[in-house]
């Protein structure tokens, strides 16, 4: 990386599914340029060999115990929470043609 | 107005132990100052008088029949609004849960409870914990009470600065870079971040999950100690979560633990960037640790610098990944403008965040996208190992670690709005903790000529909490800065 890439707003925002208007694109443009260009302090330093550390401590895989659910919610409780709900379901805009 | 609401949680508990007060008066002095200063201190997002009184009552209820629980018991805590209280609204100060009501009590709460504490209110922070001076909350920006030009630091701005105007004997925040201990600092108070996993995260909203952890304000480190007491234990809600280890009775062990330690300084946490008033503050609290008979070592932490960057590849990334769950079906804002599946995400996404957290969610994709994923992601991940190697080294020798807590006091609103990497510095000796994972506390350490706050960090072993704490209340009772209260 001896030349900071330019982020493609566009594309990037897509794949995060996050609508910009114009003016937030260009102001995080010059933004991310810079901060881009800090990031690129990681390359001084030698990793060869070094595994990656994803978390603080070695956690292995924790699986439940038995099949005994947990207590839950009522449906209306949880359908309730939704911007748009009917008969206990959640109600989203036509997905298919 | 009594002055039962700067009391301290040990005070408090012997004096309603004693028959001198109840738990009634104590929140009913909360609610009253919070009432008188809020209006300046603007900490609050939303408060429940009614609910805390009647809390405090069942409280008061309990006492008189002998079945007082703790130290805790009666005692009006504060809550970051990004922790789950059953029936309070959970907004994360962001217009995307804005009428978002938590439906349970995060394992946090329910332990605060079990403890007999009274939950008051929620707080002020930046939009899904994402900053350090709170101003990118999307529905007020909080004062810092000793100057209110200034920020109150941040994410957990409104904890640090309801603590320290006294409009709650305690309060909870979050800490995945410095967001519990640089609010702390600024606004003189004591924060304290756990161990990660000692504190299980279920009900707190994530943010970069391998480095948040809930946390205390308080006004004293046995007070912190107590809360830690309380909360810490594995949860079978968090895989997370770990079980203990070494000593656990904090509060006890403090006043036991008498010293001399073995204390590092980190010749990398004095250069470039810190504020010269801040240097000759925390080189003063070192030159006390020596007085008392403490052994200072010189250490190194070479990798320090590469912090920040590290940080904000690894927490943007786990962020880009956490916020995807907003996505306009099941909670949260939704667009009026949603005409499909698609438009249904992206115009409510849009909508709902904020700058910082869209700034944020854009990085993080970035660096986990298709050709950066391994420039980027993975060799920060390598880079953070380097970084806790470091601390490793480093705890071979001495029994913990002193550092001032932020860079700078406090500084004034709007001066690092539309700077980010100014902005990002203010966490440069407050985010290598977290990316190794450690304990660390902020407690006061005096003040600049204007009359600001100034932190002293102590940063302990993986689990090395009773000697963190121990440290800390040495050089806290040695000196009177923790009974300062701002002039409001």
């Amino acid at each position: 990386m001896s030349e900071t890439p330019h982020i493609d707003i566009d594309y990037v925002a897509k794949l995060a599914r996050l609508d910009m208007t114009e003016e937030e694109k260009s102001k995080l443009g010059a933004q991310l340029d810079d901060i881009l260009g800090y990031f690129d302090k990681l390359n001084s330093v030698d990793v060869e060999g070094v595994e990656p550390m994803a978390h603080a401590h070695r956690v292995a895989n924790v699986w439940r115990e038995g099949d005994q659910p947990d207590e839950t919610y009522a449906p209306e409780i949880l359908t309730g929470m939704a911007p748009d709900q009917r008969d206990n379901q959640v109600v989203v805009p036509k997905v298919v043609e | 107005m009594s002055d039962l609401h700067f009391k301290t949680i040990t005070e408090l508990a012997a004096m309603l132990a004693a028959g001198e007060t109840t738990s009634v008066a104590i929140t009913q002095a909360v609610i009253e100052r919070t009432a008188a200063v809020d209006g300046q201190v603007k900490a609050f997002l939303s408060s429940d008088p009614e609910d805390a009184l009647a809390q405090a009552k069942t409280s008061d209820e309990r006492r008189t029949s002998g079945k007082a629980i703790g130290p805790l018991d009666g005692i009006p805590i504060g809550i970051k609004d990004t922790l789950a209280v059953k029936g309070q609204p959970l907004r994360c100060a962001s217009k995307m849960l804005e009428n978002y009501v938590s439906p349970f009590d995060a394992t946090c709460i329910t332990k605060l409870r079990e403890a007999g504490a009274i939950i008051w209110g929620r707080l002020n922070m930046d939009e899904f914990a994402m900053g350090s001076s709170t101003e990118n909350s999307a529905f007020q920006t909080t004062c810092n009470p000793w100057n209110l030009e200034t920020i109150p630091g941040g994410s957990s701005g409104g904890s640090a600065a309801a603590m320290s105007a006294g409009e709650a004997i305690a309060t909870l925040g979050t800490d995945t870079g410095g967001s519990i201990r640089q609010p702390a600092a600024l606004c003189g108070v004591v924060g304290m971040k756990p161990t990660y996993g000692l504190i299980s995260r279920y009900g707190l909203v994530a943010f970069a999950s391998s480095l948040d952890q809930v946390g205390p304000f308080a006004r004293t480190v046995e007070d912190a100690a107590l809360l830690m007491e309380a909360m810490l234990g594995k949860d079978p809600l968090d895989s997370t979560s770990i079980a203990p280890q070494g000593e656990t009775n904090y509060a006890a062990a403090l006043k036991e633990k008498k010293g001399p330690w073995k204390l590092g300084v980190p010749q990398e946490f004095f250069g470039e960037g810190i504020d010269p008033e801040v240097k000759v503050n925390i080189e003063k609290a070192i030159d006390w640790y020596k007085e008392q008979g403490c052994e200072i070592v010189d250490i190194s932490l070479p990798h320090s610098e590469l912090a920040v960057p590290v940080y904000y590849i690894v927490a943007t990334a786990e962020a880009s990944s956490n916020l995807a769950r907003f996505d306009g079906v099941r909670y949260g804002h939704r667009s009026d403008e949603a005409k499909d599946a698609l438009t249904l995400f992206t115009k409510s996404r849009g909508e709902g965040f904020g700058d910082e957290v869209k700034r944020r969610i854009i990085l993080g994709t970035y660096v986990l996208s298709s050709g950066y994923y391994d420039a980027y992601y993975l060799r920060a991940q390598k880079v953070r190992r380097r970084i806790l190697g470091d601390f490793e080294k480093a705890f071979e020798q001495v029994d913990a670690i002193l550092t001032p807590t932020s860079p700078t006091p406090a500084f004034k609103r709007g001066e690092r709005a539309n700077d980010p990497l100014a902005m990002y510095s203010s966490d440069v000796y407050t985010i290598s903790v977290n990316l190794a994972g450690l304990p660390a506390i902020s407690i006061p350490s005096g003040f600049t000529e204007n009359g600001l706050p100034i932190g002293l960090q102590v940063i302990g072993k993986a689990f090395g909490e009773a000697d963190m704490f121990a440290i800390a209340n040495a050089f806290e009772q040695g000196h009177d800065y923790y009974k300062a209260v701002p002039a409001l």
